[in-house]
């Protein structure tokens, strides 16, 4: 081979290697544009919720209110014969059969949304008022345009006599979309159209908060003590390889953990954020160690001989400059922990975060649900209602996680720019 | 040994030190004298930075490192358990190879070292410190007016003066400089070497160098490291020109090292 020849080699291996490394980060661009493409097209319309417009006739003889007429009393009324009544006047029904698939138009909290609006304005009784009410989840995903009409009538989940009335009121304008706020406010429910994250947004956000509270003062003393004071001998050597190994372990052992100690042993309340937090920072703590250790251990030693140098103790050295210097890769390791923390879902399934529950927690040692769990629950219903509202839920969960990710680079950027 | 009657500052006896199980130094016995510059003189890994480490203790660091023997400073032991690192190194100013200010203000590079000693009870007080100390290191004029500035803002040559202020601040009787010029460039080693020359009326100062011009501009003593031991101490006068060892002749002409 000439030089010429073996120099033209060298330059066609080298485009070669530059055209993998293009289609390689091609396909991975394209598998994340799939997937992000897939959960907001099938999540963003859970995002809006269908309402039906119906004229409300507060007749207080139906209420059997006793006076004086307060809030109080309206709040221990009981409104399902007026809900009743007036949702029948949508559409003549023949038959009682009829009259339930009207009903059935409607989420089942049509009495309550009723008697909110009352209590809202209690200057409208003994009057006829138009009240949007949500719409049942199979409305409300035919308004969407989730539901095929042209499917035979036993195959459909609206009949027939439900189709007419749904165009009747289109027709008639009484159907429209709103932005869907209990998504965010409701905790979990049998019936997609009431069923919202609230809860297990609060459930994630107590149990990240507990993670954090347990595992960044402990990781961070124990990564200083391993990185700057410990001797170097078989024992630390040993705990080194150990935690290496510990952020290995697959989390559901964690939760196996979290199963047999906490709950088992030390009978703490089961399906609490409490018991998760506990759980994930377990998991977490040598996820954060590992990015601390080496975050310290990219101080530069000729920093740690010049406070020496001037007369600093050891640990004078460690906490005036080391700790200092290493904090951008130190916060930012710990909110990388934590965003793994948050996505984690196996653990919080054993220690029976999996539960069904419909009260938003107000404290960690309430029953709760978390993100991931509920997408989890949710992904294994039928209904069309919880397909979106499931991708709904990863799209805000992938949305926590971006923003988490993106503090971390910030974080590491902005102060590592300041000294260089 | 003909050297001038100047009173002895530090003391090394039999001073081994070893790396783990590969012995570094020797049995070093080397006399520093007061208000002196001595240099130390040696091709590469022959143990003169390891020697100087020994004088503040710095040694200790370094988990696999041992240290045999004895220094003295001003006649007592610093080798013994007992003795204050903290308070020796307060004493015992050092410079590095390479310049390593702290990632922080000019100011507070220099008031570091005296807020940790407690040195100053106000800001004037610090004030005049910083002042004083970057004045000695004769870098105050090129930075009076930009003290809020990170240090590490500065060139090579005002960074490493910055650091010998720096090791001035606590008010040191002995100066270590471990190859302080190596990274610098003439006119920075110029001004250093100037410098130094200025210094030696108030403090003892131990120079590694790697340059013989160096070590005849600076020294007025100077000992050859080899392998880890000392192969001859003398005034630099005798050393450069008429060394009494056939090594040392060998260095210092360029024939190995």
């Amino acid at each position: 081979m000439t030089k010429e020849q073996r120099l033209k080699k060298r330059y066609r291996a080298e485009k070669r290697f530059k055209m993998y490394g293009l289609i390689s980060v091609s396909l991975a661009v394209i598998f994340v544009l799939i997937l992000v493409q897939n959960i907001f097209s099938k999540g963003s319309s859970a995002f809006s919720r269908t309402m039906i417009e119906v004229a409300v006739n507060y007749d207080s003889s139906l209420l059997e209110l006793e006076s004086p007429i307060n809030q109080n009393s309206l709040k221990d009324a009981d409104f399902y014969d007026l809900a009743v009544e007036s949702l029948l006047k949508i559409y003549p029904a023949k038959d009682s059969k009829e009259e339930r698939q009207i009903l059935r138009l409607f989420s089942p909290d049509y009495e309550f949304e009723i008697k909110d609006f009352l209590i809202k304005n209690p200057n409208k009784i003994d009057q006829i008022v138009p009240v949007k009410i949500t719409a049942s989840d199979d409305i409300d995903q035919l308004n969407k345009g989730n539901f095929p009409r042209d499917l035979p009538e036993d195959r459909r989940r609206v009949s027939n006599y439900q189709l007419n009335i749904y165009d009747n009121l289109i027709e008639k304008e009484k159907i429209d979309k709103k932005f869907n706020n209990y998504l965010f406010t409701k905790g979990d429910s049998r019936d997609p159209e009431l069923a919202g994250i609230g809860g297990s947004l609060m459930g994630s956000f107590f149990t990240i908060i507990i993670c954090l509270i347990l595992s960044f003062p402990i990781a961070i003393m124990a990564s200083i003590y391993l990185e700057e004071f410990a001797p170097k001998n078989k024992i630390t050597d040993f705990i080194e390889i150990n935690i290496n190994n510990l952020a290995a372990v697959p989390s559901i052992v964690y939760g196996l953990l979290g199963l047999g100690i906490l709950l088992s042993v030390m009978e703490f309340p089961r399906s609490t954020p409490l018991v998760a937090g506990i759980t994930l920072s377990l998991m977490t703590l040598p996820r954060i160690i590992i990015p601390c250790r080496a975050s310290l251990k990219a101080v530069p030693p000729s920093i740690r001989e010049a406070a020496l140098s001037v007369g600093a103790s050891k640990f004078q050295t460690v906490f005036h400059h080391v700790v200092p210097l290493a904090m951008p890769g130190t916060l930012s390791g710990t909110i990388i922990g934590l965003a793994q923390a948050l996505g984690e879902t196996a653990p919080l399934i054993l220690i029976g975060m999996v539960a069904f529950v419909v009260d938003i927690p107000s404290s960690p040692v309430d029953p709760s649900a978390s993100l991931p769990v509920q997408v989890y629950l949710w992904s294994e219903q039928a209904e069309r209602g919880f397909v979106e509202k499931t991708s709904a839920t990863i799209m805000m969960l992938l949305g926590f996680l971006i923003v988490m990710n993106f503090i971390a680079v910030y974080l590491r950027q902005k102060f590592e720019k300041k000294w260089n | 040994m003909e050297l001038n009657n100047s009173k002895i500052k530090i003391q090394a006896k039999n001073l081994n030190v070893y790396y783990g199980k590969k012995q570094a130094l020797f049995n070093i016995n080397l006399d520093i004298n007061q208000k002196e510059v001595t240099a130390l003189i040696g091709p590469s890994g022959c143990g003169k930075s390891t020697f100087i480490r020994c004088i503040n203790r710095m040694n200790d660091v370094i988990d696999i490192c041992k240290v045999e023997g004895s220094v003295e400073i001003d006649g007592a032991e610093i080798n013994e358990k007992n003795v204050d690192v903290v308070t020796l190194r307060e004493k015992v100013g050092m410079v590095f190879q390479k310049p390593n200010p702290f990632p922080k203000s000019i100011y507070d590079n220099i008031a570091y070292g005296p807020i940790i000693h407690g040195a100053a009870e106000n800001k004037d007080q610090m004030d005049n410190i910083v002042e004083t100390s970057l004045k000695k290191a004769a870098l105050w004029d090129e930075v009076k007016d930009r003290l809020n500035e990170p240090g590490t803002s500065l060139s090579g040559g005002q960074q490493q003066r910055l650091c010998i202020a720096r090791a001035l601040s606590v008010n040191p009787e002995v100066i270590l400089m471990d190859e302080p010029c190596s990274a610098l460039d003439p006119i920075a080693t110029a001004k250093i070497e100037e410098l130094i020359d200025d210094l030696k009326k108030s403090y003892t100062i131990v120079i590694v160098t790697h340059s013989m011009a160096q070590a005849v501009r600076v020294s007025q003593k100077t000992g050859f490291f080899h392998l880890g031991k000392i192969i001859e101490v003398d005034s630099t006068d005798k050393i450069f020109k008429n060394p009494a060892n056939k090594m040392t002749q060998d260095y210092i002409t360029g024939r190995f090292g």
